[in-house]
């Protein structure tokens, strides 16, 4: 069941993605950009995490899952030192999956040669 | 059948756009969809490995990263995107498409200007505002903790 709500809400979180780039002028970078904002908004206001708990990775996988963990991670960390969890929280929840794409990035470029983009 | 220009510019209007919008939204659908169920097939399997929630959740990532990295170096990323519009970019692998393809592309101006410069074209706006946005919420909730 499970599997089924992660397929229909990370797809429902695509549509609402491909709405905003053919019916608005925002560009790809600037829909990934308010998607990350949009999940930390959604987690700190308690509405994310429930959705999380429903749908898993259909929640999780899409950008607003990414924000999620942002929130999440500084959460945690001022429960933990207080303020200055501010400042580290963030950054430390998603190091994974950043210097996962980072490194993968290098790795790419070393190895791979430029294919047409479109 | 006859149409005046009039009419045929009012069915193309109406038709083309509309149906153009479902298409798109279908492809979103279904590749987001599948990338998502794809994430939640590796988080299961990662949670039977033995690891936690939280590194499940974290290999999960780096898996999806990984795969996506794998595919846009081969070129096969590019190719579903152009159909799968927002279904490919706003999964975790369309960030890490976002990193990867320039990082490939810009090599030609080498690999501290060229590759590691230009990887954050996207994923730095991206890390700057989410990243702000956390800081902001993390203020916000340690004054708010003692009532919570």
């Amino acid at each position: 069941m499970k599997f089924l709500w992660a397929f229909l809400v990370g797809g429902g979180i695509c549509v609402i993605g491909q709405l905003l780039l053919d019916l608005t002028a925002l560009t790809p970078a600037r829909i990934l950009t308010s998607y990350v904002v949009a999940g930390v908004f959604l987690s700190a206001v308690g509405l994310y995490g429930p959705l999380v708990e429903f749908a898993g990775c259909g929640a999780s996988v899409p950008l607003l899952g990414f924000g999620h963990l942002l929130a999440e991670g500084v959460r945690h960390a001022v429960d933990r030192s207080g303020f200055a969890g501010a400042l580290w929280g963030g950054l430390g929840a998603c190091a994974a999956g950043v210097t996962a794409s980072l490194v993968c990035g290098l790795i790419a470029a070393c190895f791979a040669r430029s294919h047409d983009q479109n | 059948m006859k149409t005046s220009k009039q009419e045929y510019k009012g069915l193309c209007e109406g038709a083309s756009p509309r149906s153009k919008l479902v298409k798109d939204c279908l492809w979103a659908f279904f590749v987001g969809g599948a990338i998502c169920l794809a994430g939640e097939c590796i988080r299961r399997m990662w949670l039977m490995s033995g690891k936690t929630l939280s590194d499940a959740a974290a290999m999960t990532s780096v898996t999806l990263v990984a795969a996506s990295a794998f595919a846009t170096a081969m070129g096969w990323y590019q190719k579903l995107a152009s159909k799968a519009g927002a279904g490919t970019l706003v999964p975790i692998t369309g960030f890490a498409n976002a990193v990867v393809s320039p990082a490939i592309e810009f090599k030609t101006e080498g690999l501290v200007t060229g590759t590691a410069a230009r990887m954050f074209l996207i994923a730095g706006p991206v890390l700057v505002y989410g990243l702000s946005a956390s800081v902001v919420w993390g203020i916000v909730y340690a004054f708010l903790r003692p009532w919570l």
